[in-house]
């Protein structure tokens, strides 16, 4: 008797803080039984560093940088359906509050005025990711097919939506699920 | 109020104040116009000084001053040159022209020189299509450009002449009426119309104005005898007087709409270059008929060379004894006109913000109910018709309303004037019997090879060649009076996408829908513009018309998205050449965007890319 | 005999001379609106009050109501109609909830959770907008202001003092404050105006009291605006 195939479902942080993987987290016991329907890629929790081609991406963050949008990408190919988790993935967030700032000054205040960092110097590394002059949410960068909005959403909005997704429903939000902070 | 405390600007300011209305807020945006033209741009110190003599606030003031585009709160050039940006002026060459004169003179598009000698900018169509690509140096008009003239005008700009001792030919406005008809063709004495009117009495002419199914130019088309009598009801209704009751309340206005902002129309320029008396005597018919003692010409900032032509007739007709008190001799029968000047912005052709603009306020459409026949300017019963309806009025006064309704269709009676002008060999004013077929009017002016017609301009209809047959007339294609005419090389999104930044750009803000929906529909058609376009931005286009058309506030949101819908429907192919075969694309360029980070670093390696 | 209109097939009364939104407030009826106080006179810009009155769409904010009108409110057509003019307040403003000491009693959001907004799905405009510090007990935020002259009206209405206005034009409106420097530390605003406390979102903030409540037990964490609207509590108010 062959095993049921399960659901392929790979996750990244861009321009994010990890809160809506710790949400993911906070699933708690719930995990076990998502384990017993999906199993996963490329995620933080299972340090597989690239994309094989999945049912399902999870994105959390915006994108702020080139390796952002390269990341992005590859998730975009390898993914049938991306979803945008969190508020950074859907409007920016947090990191978009530098978007009225100039990248100069930005630089600047980081790596010229901050205190003991006399002389300092504006890295030029090609391994450092570039800068973009503003954060975007993903879904101005690449198409998006589902949102679960939230800073971050909560276990319970994860696992509702999940769920739904899995059982190949329209995600649905109770009202106290839905949350933009 | 506290005193001004700016006595160097006071000495200024005062005798424009004397100059418009002593302290009485109406003419705010008279003042600031010519506060403008004095410092060129609103000073700060200004604004604090008029709200002192206006009893307004500082932020009423800033909110005037900072929505009409020839108002400027910060530092404009000594020389403000702005180029007429109207698909016409785009076809005779404006893009490069302008580009052209901002070379010469060392100045960017949209910016101050650095002498703060000159700025450079374009401005929604000044309304002489037949004579582009215009423009407006410090509000007068300049017409046929090309680099021979502009190397005259900053040659001008660069030794400092004041504007006043330029060339005349520079500034030369031709009427350019091609085909004249009873309102452009026929000889017209001057009081007529009133001589008429006062012999059959006030309530008998409004008969004849219904009788004559007299329908507003403005493109709307509602009945003028209706909204007359709408206007006597409102009085009547409040205070109990009759309707014509000649010499009652004075406190009822009638205003002719000469806001000619509709991109490609011009017709109520000429009218008012050479038939004003046409157009003063319909509204002092139209007076009569309401019982209005005040009149207002609200004329469009950019025909403020008319101004003074205009005062002129309003002198000679006082003199005449066409205007002022005992009209034509009949105690009682009062009536005076007086001009307003508009200050960019289209907006202001709609007549409720047209009231307000009147008023001195922002030019912000009203909710309405009520309408203005019973709530207008300053709260009182107000009539505002167009220029040509006016001009009608006065004819038919003269000649009675059968006569009038002899012409045209059954529905559209009378005659249209159609302003001409794009790919055709004879542009100007053309008069036709309402019910004239697109085709006909294109074998008239000289439209070879024509493949589509925007008539009635942005908010009106795209008439592609399949329909040619049809005709200018209420019941089938209503016009205020723009007919644009593209050959069939002309690119069609070119012309969609100049209305679209066309209305982006017009949209007074008020409302959520028009303010961001036409931005939206901008953003989108610049993406599409760039090459960066995909079949997912066309439903966008239409998802955002849809919402444009169904939730503004006024007309100018109902209809900004006509041009990009009609274009869709009619000429899909200049939409989908321009696409590419993705199902997205960014609107934003990726590798553009680390340009800035790129400068900071001083890196080019390849992770300092996207491609 | 009272005169009735219809919401979506059920019969309402109304007195000569309430709107469609005085009626249906009055009945206990929810038509979103965001500019719509009716402390305050109608204004009807947001046009989230939209309904149809004989196929016609009408803000139902400013629209007197009118013997047998039949007026359409909760349709889906409608409501995606809402949610799209919710998304472009906005991407065109900067809100960043999380960022936001108004989340959770913002009405905005609130509005938006109601109507079931996912994404604000449009590119964000990102405009630069000027935070203003300077009052020792206001704080002044552009980013979320969304134009719907609510402290306009109060300010000049109730407060007789016209510290608000708007400038600019089309997507380049903005409030300005009447000083001379255009700071509101400047001008005659106090904290006890009625200006100070009709922001329906966080542009307008009361300081030192923003996290008094804390998120999780705020106006619309647990109960939808519709309800909390219906249940004839006035949201919005800075708690």
């Amino acid at each position: 008797m062959s095993e049921v195939k399960k659901v392929r479902i790979a996750t990244c942080s861009l321009a994010g803080c990890f809160g809506c993987h710790m949400s993911l987290l906070d699933i708690d016991e719930r995990l076990f039984d998502l384990l017993e329907v999906v199993e996963f890629n490329r995620t933080p929790l299972t340090d597989i560093k690239h994309c094989s081609p999945c049912d399902v991406g999870i994105i959390e963050g915006g994108v702020c940088n080139a390796e952002n949008v390269h990341v992005l990408k590859e998730f975009r190919k390898n993914c049938k359906v991306l979803v945008a988790m969190g508020a950074c993935a859907i409007t920016g967030g947090l990191p978009a509050m530098r978007n009225n700032i100039d990248l100069w000054d930005c630089f600047q205040e980081v790596y010229r005025y901050e205190g003991g960092l006399e002389g300092g110097q504006i890295p030029n590394d090609p391994e450092l990711p570039l800068p973009f002059d503003k954060v975007h949410p993903i879904y101005e960068v690449v198409k998006v097919d589902y949102f679960l909005p939230g800073c971050p959403p909560s276990g319970d909005a994860i696992w509702k939506f999940l769920t739904d997704l899995l059982a190949g429903r329209e995600p649905k939000l109770d009202y106290e699920q839905l949350h933009y902070d | 109020m506290e005193p001004c405390e700016y006595p160097h600007i006071e000495d200024q300011l005062a005798p424009i104040v004397g100059r418009h209305g002593g302290g009485d807020a109406t003419h705010l945006l008279q003042i600031l116009r010519d506060v403008q033209d004095h410092f060129h741009f609103i000073p700060p110190e200004a604004i604090g000084c008029l709200a002192s003599h206006l009893n307004l606030s500082r932020a009423q003031i800033e909110g005037v001053a900072g929505f009409y585009s020839f108002l400027s709160l910060s530092p404009q050039g000594e020389y403000r040159v702005l180029f007429s940006d109207n698909i016409t002026d785009n076809m005779l060459g404006k893009p490069e022209l302008m580009q052209y004169f901002c070379n010469k003179l060392w100045v960017e598009p949209g910016k101050v020189s650095e002498d703060n000698l000159v700025s450079v900018d374009s401005t929604s169509c000044t309304g002489m299509c037949d004579q582009g690509p215009a423009a407006l140096v410090n509000g007068w008009p300049l017409t046929n450009l090309d680099q021979n003239r502009l190397d005259l005008i900053s040659e001008l700009i660069r030794i400092k002449k004041p504007v006043a001792e330029w060339p005349e030919m520079l500034f030369e406005v031709r009427d350019n009426v091609q085909r004249p008809g009873m309102l452009l063709g026929e000889a017209f004495e001057h009081g007529a119309g009133i001589r008429a009117m006062l012999a059959r009495g006030a309530e008998a002419t409004l008969k004849e104005v219904d009788v004559a199914n007299l329908r507003g130019r403005g493109g709307a088309g509602f009945k003028t005898a209706s909204k007359w009598t709408f206007c006597h009801a409102a009085i009547a209704e409040e205070e109990g007087s009759m309707i014509c009751d000649v010499g009652g309340n004075p406190e009822r206005f009638i205003v002719c709409n000469a806001d000619e902002g509709e991109p490609g129309t011009f017709k109520d320029r000429v009218l008012l270059s050479s038939y004003a008396d046409m157009v003063f005597e319909g509204m002092t018919v139209g007076a009569r008929v309401i019982g209005a003692r005040k009149g207002f010409l609200y004329l469009r900032g950019e025909y403020r060379y008319l101004l003074k032509p205009l005062e002129a007739v309003l002198s000679r007709r006082r003199a005449n004894g066409l205007l002022g008190e005992n009209i034509l001799g009949e105690t009682g029968f009062s009536f005076d006109i007086e001009i307003h000047l508009g200050a960019g912005a289209y907006i202001c052709g709609e007549e409720s913000a047209l009231i307000e603009s009147l008023e001195g306020k922002r030019g912000r459409p009203r909710n309405r109910p009520p309408f203005p026949v019973t709530r207008g300017y300053l709260g009182r019963p107000t009539v505002v018709d167009n220029v040509e309806t006016f001009a009608c009025a006065a004819r038919i006064a003269e000649k009675g309303g059968a006569w009038f309704a002899a012409m045209g269709t059954a529905q559209s009676t009378g005659t249209k004037i159609l302003s001409i002008s794009g790919d055709c060999a004879r542009p100007g004013i053309y008069e036709y019997p309402f019910g004239v077929t697109v085709e006909e009017i294109l074998r008239d002016c000289g439209a070879e090879d024509a493949h589509a017609v925007q008539v009635s301009g942005p908010s009106g209809t795209l008439v592609s060649w399949q329909e040619f047959g049809r005709r200018i007339a209420f019941e089938d294609l209503p016009t205020a009076g723009a007919f644009m005419v593209f050959h069939r090389q002309r690119e069609m999104f070119a012309a969609a996408h100049n209305f679209t930044h066309f209305f982006a750009h017009e949209s007074c803000g008020f409302c959520t829908p028009c303010r961001v929906g036409t931005q939206l529909q901008k953003r989108i058609m610049d993406k599409i513009a760039n090459g960066h376009g995909t079949p997912a931005d066309l439903e966008e286009l239409k998802h955002v018309g849809h919402i444009l058309g169904t939730m503004s506030h006024c007309g100018l949101g109902h209809t900004a998205a006509n041009p990009v819908l009609d274009t869709l429907k009619k000429f899909p192919g200049t939409f989908e050449r321009k696409l590419k075969a993705l199902s997205f694309e960014p609107a934003f360029d990726l590798d553009g965007a680390l340009q800035t980070a790129r400068d900071i670093t001083g890196r080019d390696d390849d992770w300092a890319h996207l491609s | 005999m009272s005169k009735t209109i219809t919401i979506d097939g059920t019969k309402i009364s109304f007195t000569e001379g309430q709107t469609i939104m005085d009626a249906a407030l009055a009945a206990k009826v929810y038509i979103p609106h965001l500019c719509h106080n009716p402390e305050f006179k109608p204004h009807g810009s947001c046009k989230l009050c939209t309904v149809n009155v004989n196929g016609r769409a009408v803000s139902a904010c400013t629209m007197p109501a009118s013997d047998g009108m039949e007026v359409e409110n909760k349709t889906e057509t409608l409501d995606n109609e809402r949610r799209a003019i919710v998304q472009m307040l906005f991407v065109e403003g900067n809100h960043l909830c999380p960022t936001c000491e108004k989340s959770g009693n913002c009405q905005l959001q609130a509005v938006a959770y109601c109507l079931g907004m996912m994404t604000p799905h449009y590119n964000h405009f990102y405009p630069p907008r000027e935070i203003d510090a300077s009052h020792p007990d206001v704080f002044l935020d552009r980013n979320r202001c969304i134009l719907c002259e609510l402290c306009v009206r109060a300010s000049r209405d109730v407060d007789g003092k016209n510290v608000f206005g708007l400038s600019g034009r089309g997507i380049g409106s903005r409030l300005v404050v009447n000083s001379a420097s255009g700071r509101l530390g400047d001008s005659t605003f106090a904290v006890t105006d009625r200006a100070a406390k009709v922001c329906p979102t966080g542009a307008i903030l009361i300081k030192r009291q923003g996290f008094s409540v804390p998120i999780g037990s705020r106006i619309y964490d647990h109960k939808p605006i519709c309800q909390v609207e219906t249940e004839g509590k006035s949201g919005g108010e800075h708690e």
